[in-house]
């Protein structure tokens, strides 16, 4: 079977200013989503606060739960149904109970005194102190720093340094856009979202990689037809194989974002996001932008011969 | 058959058997004999997955300083006393310091002399004049705060290590983490709110004579001697269970601490059926024990847990064996719980969660189940798509990725490494990015027999040229997990312990595995034609 046929030519670098403005309209949409709403939504990890998720014997409302709580007057308490079940809920406080007699513990006695013994089972804790909060989050955006500092290092070592230049915004790019349709759909960024998005870093490096490693093949091979040429052929020659193992990623993520269960839902869904904009990068993004680096660098001769 | 082949073929055969060997364990460890199930651990779970707690308790070392500062004080004063100098006061004050207020020059000599002699490490500071009398500022040096602070931590470590213990978990973690904090995992544990509460407690022991003079009521309401505090007896109805407290007042001074006991051990009241905690002395303990009771004998002594009373009982008569019993009203598990703080030792400062991650089992179960549910169902559809889309070198594909899945669980088994919740996320993952290898060598493949090539020949330089490619590209998503590793905690390590696995398995099948397969058939078979 052949999806692609292998005499394939597709124009996409001649698409490019369609995908750079396609990419910039993402881009500015999610800025503009982080910006109206104070910077990114940090869930508990980072931002601190108590996280329970409550599994009732009988369903309930949100309404209901929040009546049962009210006495605690819990600061910023939200109440939110856990993936479709009617009666698993979550609920978040942005109090971290400094005592150690927590707050869980306070949130599990009003809900038994309102609901009965026995009918209300706490699955999960989380209370993570502001102190722990600020170290995560640091250790979180160090993480990503690094990351992108050894793939950097590498890739000019591998490639050249504009290569692992195109490389590095590809993945800025990818974050950016990650981070903003988070911020526009209220999702909130934790720990194992960091890792999700280091996990989209690895995964649409590896696309793009894939796509260089073509162009230094090609180099001597399409030298008279110049760069442009060069580099559409390479993205058309590893199109298939850029579209199968996207494809078969895709189905797995997919996997796990529908049957991966509420706990994981968030990281499901920043993988699966992460998959289809790495892809779309690593064609439309990191390769055309060698041109623009050789179109900028070439002005910048001209300029000073002239 | 090659030579080649059969070397290659055993190396691959060789990691199987030891995958199925270190495995085993994992699937039925009950049916093994025990030298195998001590030789390879069955799969460790994350706390996620198997449910428990994580906690990261933070120490409040300057309450350790603080305290090391009282006993200086209360030394000081006894040591001005019995050299006859004439002071007015000793004082703590805030910022590691404390003061001596004296009359004239000349006691100040007397105190800076005793002070410099008895505690080296206090340095002496400036001195002020304060309404006419002469106050002696000294502080701790940084050197001897910092081992304080140090020594709390540590302490700390080890008495919450000690009531781990003997609160009966298994395989509990506990870590000193940087900045005072100690990291405590408790896997599986079915009571959070007990452990918190065992963890927490301070556990200060006092032995504190009750003031018979002053009246509780009138306590209450303000007026409290000097020399005196108010304290509160816990009782608790065994019949309703409600808890109530009562008032009573106790001479400040502490007549005995409970770092002066060897043991302590919950006993049943054989009457009325009533636990209580019996505790003996050391040596040095029963003889201050056996000096206090003589002296006050008729008078009631409160045995004082953290600022509560548990009991306080009067001293009937002399008690010189070396024991004695907290009989306060409590359950058993309370007495149990008591019993272990007290034979665990006293925290040295006071602790604060910093940090709680509760997961209940049945939630780990479900996330189990479900996460393999999508384990399974992601890998059926890759294994569906390679097969249509590359015929009998898909199934080839799909061979390596099914021993790649094997591998990696062999392997984490191996390294001892947690598997979590985004760690089946990462093996999710890995089984979406294995077969990128086999589609990079295929791709290769189908080219190279485009412009003619015979299928060994083709076979050789789809291999050839993918090679690098691979590598390169799968060396970047190593440098992002093992960075993550590094940064990451719990769960987001789980998860960059089995991407970083996963892309070595998956190296050494798409490529080693997938390719001795191919030369297998060719050599055996004389293959002409590859289906691809």
């Amino acid at each position: 079977m052949e999806l692609i046929k292998p005499d394939i030519n597709l124009d996409f670098v001649g698409k490019r200013r369609m995908a750079v403005i396609f990419s910039a309209a993402l881009i500015l949409i999610g800025l503009v989503s982080l910006i109206a709403k104070g910077g990114p939504n940090y869930g508990i990890d980072f931002a601190g606060g108590t996280l329970v998720q409550v599994k009732f014997v009988e369903a309930t409302t949100a309404k209901d739960i929040k009546v049962a709580l009210k006495d605690l007057d819990l600061r910023g308490l939200t109440v939110q149904q856990f993936g479709d079940e009617p009666n698993e809920y979550l609920l978040r406080a942005q109090e971290s109970s400094s005592k150690l007699e927590g707050l869980s513990q306070t949130i599990g006695g009003a809900l038994d005194a309102v609901y009965g013994a026995d009918q209300a089972e706490i699955r999960r804790v989380e209370m993570v102190g502001p102190q722990v909060g600020k170290d995560l989050r640091k250790k979180g955006l160090m993480a990503i720093f690094y990351a992108m500092i050894g793939i950097l290092i590498y890739v000019t070592w591998r490639f050249e340094f504009r290569f692992a230049v195109g490389a590095i915004l590809a993945l800025l790019h990818d974050v950016v856009i990650t981070l903003g349709i988070f911020s526009l759909s209220g999702k909130e960024i934790d720990l194992p979202i960091i890792a999700a998005f280091l996990a989209i870093i690895g995964y649409s490096l590896n696309d793009t990689i894939i796509v260089y490693d073509r162009i230094r093949e090609n180099q001597g091979k399409h030298a008279k037809q110049g760069l442009e040429f060069l580099i559409n052929r390479s993205i058309n020659e590893t199109l298939s194989r850029t579209i199968l193992t996207s494809g078969t990623t895709l189905m797995v993520v997919l996997a796990l974002f529908i049957f991966g269960g509420g706990v994981i839902h968030n990281f499901a869904f920043a993988l699966l996001v992460g998959v289809l904009i790495g892809t779309f990068s690593s064609i439309f993004v990191a390769s055309p932008l060698l041109i623009f680096w050789q179109n900028y660098r070439n002005r910048v001769k001209a300029k000073a011969s002239a | 058959m090659s030579k080649s082949i059969k070397v290659r073929g055993g190396i691959v055969l060789g990691c199987f058997l030891l995958s199925l060997i270190s495995l085993a364990p994992t699937f039925f460890n009950e049916s093994l004999p025990s030298w195998w199930q001590n030789a390879f651990d069955p799969i460790h779970l994350g706390l996620d997955l198997q449910g428990g707690m994580h906690l990261v308790l933070g120490v409040d070392a300057e309450k350790a300083v603080e305290s090391r500062l009282d006993t200086i004080v209360d030394q000081s004063e006894g040591l001005l006393r019995e050299q006859d100098v004439i002071f007015k006061r000793v004082d703590r004050r805030n910022g590691q310091r404390l003061t001596v207020t004296v009359y004239d020059e000349q006691a100040g000599g007397q105190v800076d002399g005793l002070m410099a002699e008895n505690f080296p490490d206090l340095e002496a500071m400036t001195l002020s004049t304060e309404g006419g009398y002469i106050e002696k500022n000294y502080r701790l040096s940084d050197r001897e705060v910092t081992r304080i602070k140090d020594y709390a931590v540590r302490q700390a470590l080890e008495t919450l290590r000690n009531r781990v213990d003997q609160f009966g978990v298994s395989e509990p973690t506990l870590q000193l983490q940087s900045g005072g904090r100690i990291l405590i995992q408790l896997p599986g544990i079915k009571d959070p709110q007990r452990a918190i509460a065992l963890l927490g407690k301070t556990a200060r022991l006092e032995f504190m004579m009750v003031d018979e003079k002053v009246d509780p009521q009138q306590a209450v309401q303000g007026n409290i001697p000097a020399g005196s505090k108010l304290l509160y007896e816990r009782r608790v109805d065994s019949r309703s269970g409600t808890v109530s407290e009562i008032p009573l007042v106790v001479k400040d001074k502490t007549v005995m601490t409970g770092d002066l006991l060897s043991d302590a051990q919950v006993r049943i009241d054989p009457r009325f059926n009533d636990p209580y905690v019996a505790m003996d002395f050391n040596a040095v303990g029963a003889k201050r024990f056996d000096q206090i009771t003589a002296a006050n004998v008729g008078k009631r002594m409160a045995i004082v847990l953290d600022d509560t009373v548990y009991s306080a009982p009067v001293i009937r008569e002399r008690i010189s064996g070396g024991s004695a019993q907290v009989s306060g009203s409590f359950t058993e598990q309370e007495a149990t719980d008591l019993a272990i703080v007290l034979r665990a030792g006293s925290l040295p400062a006071p602790v604060e969660i910093l940090e709680d991650r509760t997961v209940g089992p049945s939630l780990g179960l479900d996330s189990i189940n479900r996460g393999r549910n999508s384990v399974l169902i992601g890998a059926l559809a890759v294994l569906l798509a390679m097969g249509l889309y590359y015929r009998l070198s898909g199934v080839v594909a799909n061979l390596a990725l099914i021993l790649n899945v094997f591998f990696v669980l062999a392997m984490l088994g191996m390294f001892k490494a947690t598997l979590t919740l985004p760690g089946i996320g990462g093996i999710v993952l890995t089984i979406g990015m294995a077969v990128d290898a086999n589609v990079l060598i295929f791709e290769r493949i189908r080219e190279e027999l485009r412009i003619g090539k015979t299928a060994r020949a083709a076979l050789e330089a789809g291999y050839a040229k993918a090679f690098w490619t691979i590598i390169d590209a799968n060396v970047t998503t190593l440098i992002a997990a093992v960075v993550l590793f590094q940064f990451g905690t719990g769960p987001v390590k789980g998860f960059a312990v089995t991407l970083s696995v996963g892309i070595l398995a998956s190296l050494f099948t798409a490529i080693f595995v997938s390719r001795l397969v191919f030369d297998f058939f060719l050599t055996r078979y004389d293959v002409k034609r590859l289906s691809i």
